[in-house]
């Protein structure tokens, strides 16, 4: 999976890695909740100073049209060195030839469905392996002796690539629904598993002895201390699963589907169909970052409300 | 001072809320019998309290001095059961403590409220298990009025100030009943005027809910304002190799409020300075 360039893949980068999560994660607040306050009311987090301070990159509108931007221009690149015929239409279609690809697959009813199959395969497999990631992940945080006897057999299951897996779970499951959602499952697995495990063993220690201190133990100390205290963590987690599952979609379909956007891929490429390979790529970047952008909204919120 | 004193009284609801002692538990006396603590084994064993042996009288209010890593909180731990003692045993009301003890509520030196929670929620956590979610809210309401935050009941931790979380934090321990009230030094954190607010509004708080009180402070003058006794901490002449023990107890005289300036009060603040290895001038 390294190969395939995503940074998350690899499996020890998995801690939070937006602001907010970092921010939000056990260590930082343990320093933070140490330093002994003044007295003196602390002043109160208006939401309009971040928007004077920031000035016109606190507009969210502003800040969409100048995210906008570069992509913007890469399309007026691409569309500039196709009519200037820079590149040959099979290694490079014009942007108009993308979108009438578009439109003639979804004029056939293809191109919903591709979408509609690889959406529910990733969000089945996120949601699967999110959950098992926080079962496990809440399990070895707290418990020294689960800690002990899984963590080096589930560190050594994340060194396997993703692909690996794939022979194996088309001999166990056949070329099915199951042996795609497995592998997705696998992706989101670890990062959530990583970041709350870890953030978990980071929880502020004073806060917990003091819920022990007033008699909360067991699952009511999880639920009323430790695991609130993670949230935040949870959704960076979540966060990099998503983003993996996605990556491992891609893996479950390029080599063995009859549908969806994977499959999409390799049947143009086998095609000579640059157009829609094209258009197949692009149709993942914008699905993907809506899904994060989603995601980063219910994140943005319960770091607001936990941390 | 007194100007202060007066003016800060006034201003905290509570001295107008003595009410609140309604549905409190009973004070509970506290024995350390043989107190040992020793952490590590072996060659690395440490020991910092050995053979603390006293009585503290229900409804008394008890300083612990010491310097610091003397083991006045570790004193404090064993007799909220959040450490088990080495040696000997803590018996609240002539029943030894055993794991997390029901009868004692902690306040920590920090205040240690839950950020994602209300004050009134942090104080709702104090509870004890057997009260109805009515009985709660009613007595939550009204322990923020005691301790002065009942207009900021629905704020969170950090939209608060330090001393505002702190008075929340005694309040979560208020909450619980306690026959025990055990204080880690709840004000060392605090700037000066607002530690000699808090000093005031405890006081009212012991005389509303007169429960027992251990209360561990480097500061002798707050020892001296608040407690009844004070106990020092410290290795004895010639066993300095040895964990701490009760190396003296001090009466002080005259009832609460005391007054900042009296010289009998100086006089024994020069002499337990003294004790503590500091010249007392």
């Amino acid at each position: 999976m390294t190969q395939l360039g995503n940074p998350g893949a690899s499996g020890n980068s998995v801690y939070a890695t937006s602001q907010e999560g970092l921010k939000a994660s056990g260590v930082l607040k343990t320093a933070e909740a140490d330093r002994p306050r003044q007295g003196g009311p602390a002043p109160e987090r208006s939401p309009a100073s971040g928007r004077s301070a920031a000035g016109v990159l606190g507009n969210g509108w502003a800040r969409l049209l100048l995210g906008l931007l570069l992509p913007a221009a890469v399309l007026a690149a691409w569309q500039w060195s196709t009519s200037a015929g820079l590149f040959s239409s099979v290694q490079l279609p014009a942007p108009g030839a993308v979108v009438e690809a578009a439109v003639d697959l979804i004029q056939r009813g293809e191109l919903a469905q591709h979408v509609a199959i690889s959406t529910q395969r990733v969000l089945l497999g996120f949601a699967f392996g999110a959950a098992l990631g926080l079962v496990f992940g809440a399990l070895i945080g707290l418990s020294k002796v689960a800690d002990v006897l899984l963590s080096p057999t589930i560190g050594a299951l994340r060194a396997v690539p993703s692909l690996a897996w794939v022979p194996l779970l088309i001999l166990w499951m056949k070329i099915g629904e199951d042996s795609k959602v497995t592998l997705i499952l696998i992706g989101a697995f670890f990062p959530v598993f990583t970041t709350v495990s870890l953030a978990l063993r980071h929880v502020d220690k004073n806060l917990v002895e003091a819920g022990r201190a007033f008699g909360l133990k067991g699952v009511k100390l999880l639920t009323t201390v430790q695991l609130p205290a993670v949230v935040p963590a949870v959704f960076s987690g979540l966060r990099l699963a998503l983003a993996q599952a996605w990556l491992f979609l891609v893996a479950a379909e390029l080599i063995a589907s009859s549908m969806g956007l994977g499959f999409l891929l390799t049947d143009s490429q086998n095609n000579g169909r640059t157009d829609r390979l094209l258009l197949a790529i692009v149709l993942l970047a914008i699905i993907g970052k809506i899904t994060d952008a989603l995601l980063g909204v219910a994140e943005k919120w319960a770091v607001k409300r936990w941390a | 001072m007194t100007a202060v004193l007066s003016s800060s009284r006034h201003a905290t609801p509570a001295s107008a809320a003595p009410s609140a002692a309604s549905g409190s538990g009973s004070a509970l006396a506290v024995s350390f019998r043989g107190l040992n603590r020793t952490f590590g084994t072996g060659e690395n064993a440490h020991t910092v309290l050995r053979d603390v042996n006293f009585d503290v009288r229900p409804g008394e209010v008890l300083a612990i001095l010491g310097p610091s890593g003397c083991g006045k909180s570790t004193l404090l731990r064993a007799t909220a059961g959040l450490d088990a003692p080495s040696g000997g045993s803590v018996d609240i009301d002539g029943t030894p403590v055993q794991g997390i003890d029901s009868r004692c509520a902690v306040a920590f030196q920090e205040p240690r409220l839950l950020p994602w929670h209300t004050l009134q929620a942090n104080v709702a956590i104090g509870l004890p298990k057997s009260s109805s979610a009515k009985q709660g809210k009613s007595k939550v309401a009204r322990l923020l009025e005691l301790v002065g935050l009942d207009t900021f009941a629905k704020h969170r931790p950090r939209e608060v100030s330090g001393g505002m979380a702190q008075r929340a934090s005694l309040a979560r321990a208020l909450a619980r009943n306690p026959g025990v009230l055990l204080l880690d030094e709840p004000f060392g954190a605090l700037d000066a005027l607002t530690r000699i607010k808090m000093q005031d509004l405890l006081l009212d708080i012991h005389a509303a809910e007169p429960t027992t009180v251990l209360l561990v402070t480097h500061d002798v003058d707050e020892a001296l304002q608040l407690a009844d006794r004070i106990i020092l901490l410290g290795k004895e002449e010639g066993r300095e190799n040895d964990g701490a023990t009760i190396v003296r107890t001090v009466d002080v005289p005259g009832s609460r409020p005391r007054d900042r300036g009296s010289v009998e009060l100086a006089r024994m603040r020069r002499s337990l300075l003294e004790s503590l290895g500091v010249d007392g001038h």
